[in-house]
């Protein structure tokens, strides 16, 4: 295998907008509000970016495409930009491209921007577009939960459980993130609500209810990367590094090989079998303090928990519901609220998972803040359908010489 | 080798239309609808039309046959989607027929299919006829009770045929009774009793008597009379002038599914093939500007001929809809707030339809000669992962397996002309898996594993351009 990138990368400093409806707000402008909280975290100036990434999944409904407009935007001193887009896994992608320039020695300082200006659409819920010239074609028309909702029947046919008790852990990791939500001042959804609320909620996508299902969000999250050397030049004491970066790319087989039985994300548990590899993590349950996962639906968080082998399979559930995933529980899942609450602004999503376990590894989560600073935190950002995806993972811990 | 009719069968779309629901929604207006509140019709999907149907018919029809001597094909209809496509080309690719067979689609008659199947038993080659009919008909018009959307397919050349044609007659005669122009969608009709009395009375008799004549038969001689006609008693009355017996007299299924159109002598002559014995006469007659009258004489070989739905398998296979706006979305007769999400631009680009034709038109995937692995759709790269094998896969039609529900949803976010829109992951019996939208089913039948095949419908309408492109779902196999 090859060497991989821990700790050869690590984070100057982070900045994340507020999520939510922001009618107020251009893409532009939400940009601009994660950067300068990145910046003002980074001490550094703009004139000290070698090169950028932006991510945007779907830039037809807002920025248009190319790395014109983050560029524009900050106003960037004619330096290498290039816009990412892989599903709603573009976030971490842009992080990737970031990290990696600099590992390669292309850069000494880079920086990763993900936005989504979404609530321009006119209706609620991802934006209807095309799939492609072949795929329009023979595709259903499916909507995100409508892809998602199928790991429920699958999983409750393999597993042999009964649709009713999969329904209460759903449950169960909607009430948490909500919980968790109302103590983020940055997070689009910020109240509680109970177990009823949830079963009680109108159907979106058998089974999934209104209350499986996260927002769609305005918003911007970014990091600035540097080497560990260029960052202790700066003055930087606690330095949190990148331990691993995976992504694992679906090649049809889900869709087209009878081998997958739809229970589980082939691509999750191949892309965190690497990056326990490239980290050096032997017990993810043992050793990775912290999780933010790409819980689009609560059954996505479910099935992802297994995926990342840090809950036995067919065994997700009852770590559910024993709480082990809670914010006070062994392994905390979406402290932030997750794209549940936090919100899901697609470019955005997966640096502001990145951006969590940022704060929490430096103490600096506030309310939401565990008491026990966390060592080890792994993100899992998705894009796409059960069937054919894109997923990547990304730790990140302190650094250690 | 005698030639004739070698193969035989209907389509009748599940759903069927309590005409009770027309009668309680129009009889504000029109209270005499209440004494037609009988009985049901047969109505399309939202995802069904002329095209639709006429493949499932002639799937059902030619069950288990060999496909490849067929030479022609001809589609008789008047409901076509399309004024300037051929719709016997889309037929003919569904069914993966030869490229080398010759197509034509006959139209503006009442009696097109009739009178293509009179010339089709009189030539000699092997010609899939096919009919069917989608009348859109005004509310609280006499059509709405009468009409009914179906198919018919039949199968003529040379072989062991079921029935052979003794002897045919027609008459033309510009006899407007109703008509439906360009630039109108429905038809205008005139007078029921002129119809009765100066149409079918007059024109159909003589034209009778010249086929009997023809074939040196009596008209006492005749076991079947199949007259499609809606208008009550007018079957008998016409029977009765020509001296053929009333107990010859077929039903014309108005109670069951309504006056199919085009399609509707054949659906008739389906019907009686599916009970009439060895030796036995059928008279068969369509009409529409004149008259057309054969006379066919039943084989041996309908004893032997293979079990398929037919028509009674359709009218069994039925979904009662007692919801009339529904139908009159289906129809477009209502505008329907669809939602922003419904404006999804639906632009088939032809040439990828054209370069794809085998995987959307067709339902062809691959097998791959190295490993056997079957896969839809058919690519460059072997799918199984331990093969990857290039430029290995051989077609492999799937439209005529079963596959079963791996995983499903029934969708209520998507738009969807009937939501919820249910699709979810099918994997067959044989090999090979799609991912693909479900049609005539209800969303609390649906649970993994559950048997489905696969049946051609629209797959989207472009609003905007008028094209609608067609593409397979997977229904629910039926029980026994």
């Amino acid at each position: 295998m090859a060497r991989g990138i821990k700790d050869k990368v690590v984070i100057l400093g982070m900045g994340c907008s507020k999520f939510g409806e922001r009618w107020d707000m251009d893409a532009d402008d939400l940009m601009l509000e994660a950067y300068e909280e990145a910046l003002r975290d980074s001490g550094i100036e703009t004139r000290q970016i070698d090169a950028a990434w932006l991510a945007t999944a779907i830039a037809e409904q807002h920025v248009g495409n190319s790395g014109v407009p983050l560029a524009q935007a900050l106003r960037l001193p004619f330096i290498p930009v290039t816009r990412v887009e892989n599903y709603c896994a573009s976030g971490t992608e842009a992080f990737r491209g970031a990290v990696y320039a600099v590992a390669s020695g292309a850069a000494d300082i880079a920086l990763a921007l993900g936005v989504e200006k979404l609530k321009d659409t006119g209706y609620g819920g991802l934006p209807q577009r095309t799939r492609g010239v072949l795929n329009n074609m023979v595709w259903p028309n499916l909507s995100a939960p409508g892809s998602f909702a199928q790991l429920a029947a699958a999983y409750a046919a393999k597993h042999g459980v009964d649709i009713k008790d999969l329904k209460r852990a759903m449950a169960h990791i909607s009430v948490k993130s909500h919980d968790n939500g109302s103590r983020n001042p940055k997070a689009h959804l910020r109240n509680k609500i109970t177990i009823d609320t949830v079963l009680n909620a109108p159907v979106i996508a058998e089974p999934l209810g209104l209350y499986d299902c996260c927002g769609v969000s305005d918003g911007a999250a970014c990091a600035i990367v540097t080497t560990p050397e260029i960052a202790k030049g700066l003055g930087k004491n606690e330095i949190i590094a990148v331990k691993a970066l995976q992504l694992s790319v679906s090649n049809g087989l889900e869709a087209q090989h009878n081998s997958w039985d739809g229970s589980y994300f082939a691509t999750t548990r191949i892309a965190s079998r690497r990056a326990y590899q490239e980290a050096g993590i032997e017990r993810p349950r043992e050793e990775i303090d912290l999780i933010e996962v790409h819980d689009c639906f609560s059954v996505t968080e479910l099935v992802t928990l297994e995926d990342l082998h840090i809950s036995l399979e067919g065994r997700g559930i009852h770590d559910v519901l024993d709480g082990f995933y809670d914010a006070a529980g062994s392994v905390p899942c979406q402290i932030d609220g997750g794209l549940k609450c936090f919100g899901h602004p697609i470019g955005a999503s997966g640096l502001r998972m990145i951006y969590e376990i940022y704060l929490q590894i430096s103490g600096k989560a506030g309310e939401r803040q565990r008491k026990e600073l966390p060592r080890l935190g792994l993100t899992h950002n998705l894009g796409g359908f059960p069937h054919q995806n894109v997923c990547s993972i990304s730790i990140i811990g302190r650094y250690e010489s | 080798m005698s030639f004739g009719i070698l193969a035989f069968s209907v389509y009748l779309p599940r759903l069927r239309l309590s005409r009770r629901a027309i009668a309680e929604a129009n009889s504000w207006f029109n209270p005499a609808l209440k004494s037609q509140a009988k009985g049901e019709r047969a109505v399309c999907n939202w995802d069904e039309d002329v095209v639709t149907m006429a493949v499932e018919a002639a799937r059902d029809a030619l069950l288990e046959r060999d496909r490849s001597s067929i030479a022609a094909v001809r589609f008789a209809s008047t409901t076509f989607p399309f004024l300037d496509r051929l719709h016997a080309g889309i037929v003919s690719e569904a069914l993966t027929l030869e490229q080398d067979i010759s197509a034509q689609d006959v139209a503006a008659s009442q009696r097109a299919a009739t009178s293509t199947l009179a010339s089709t038993l009189a030539g000699k080659e092997e010609t899939l006829i096919v009919a069917a009919e989608q009348r859109r008909a005004r509310s609280a018009s006499p059509m709405e009770m009468t009409a009914g959307d179906g198919a018919a397919a039949i199968l003529v050349g040379a072989g062991k045929p079921v029935a052979r044609l003794l002897a045919s007659a027609s008459r033309t005669a510009d006899f407007v009774d109703h008509y439906r122009s360009l630039d109108m969608p429905y038809d205008y009709q005139w007078e029921e009793r002129w119809v009765r009395d100066a149409g079918y009375n007059e024109i159909v008799p003589p034209v009778i008597n010249q086929c009997l004549e023809k074939a040196g038969r009596k008209a006492g001689d005749v076991k079947h009379f199949c007259m499609p006609v809606a208008i009550p008693r007018v079957a008998n009355s016409t029977a009765k002038i020509a001296g053929i017996p009333e107990t010859a007299v077929r039903d014309n299924f108005h109670a069951v599914c309504g006056e199919t159109g085009v399609a509707h002598p054949l659906l008739m002559l389906v019907a009686t093939l599916e009970e009439a014995k060895p030796g036995e006469l059928i008279l068969l007659i369509g009409f529409g500007q004149g008259a057309d009258a054969l006379l066919l004489e039943v084989t041996d070989v309908i004893q032997h001929h293979p079990k398929r739905l037919g028509m009674r398998g359709h009218l069994k296979r039925r979904k009662e809809v007692t919801n009339y706006v529904k139908f009159l979305a289906f129809n477009d007769a209502i505008e329907l707030e669809r939602g922003m999400r419904a404006e999804a631009d639906k632009l088939t680009p032809l040439s990828a339809l054209w370069r794809n034709r085998e995987t959307v038109t067709s339902f062809i995937g691959g097998c791959c000669k190295k490993c056997g692995t079957l896969q839809f759709p058919r690519t460059n790269i072997c799918v199984n992962p331990n093969c990857n094998a290039v430029h290995t896969q051989e077609p492999y039609p799937f439209a005529d397996q079963i596959g079963r529900i791996n995983s499903f949803t029934a969708d209520r976010l998507t738009y969807s002309p009937d939501p919820p829109a249910c699709y979810g992951m099918i994997q067959f019996e044989v090999g090979g898996r799609v991912m693909i939208d479900f049609t005539d089913v209800d969303a609390d039948i649906l649970a993994v594993g559950q048997p489905m095949r696969m049946m051609f419908r629209i797959k989207d309408i472009d609003s905007q351009r008028g094209f609608r492109r067609y593409f397979w779902k997977a229904a629910p196999v039926e029980t026994k």
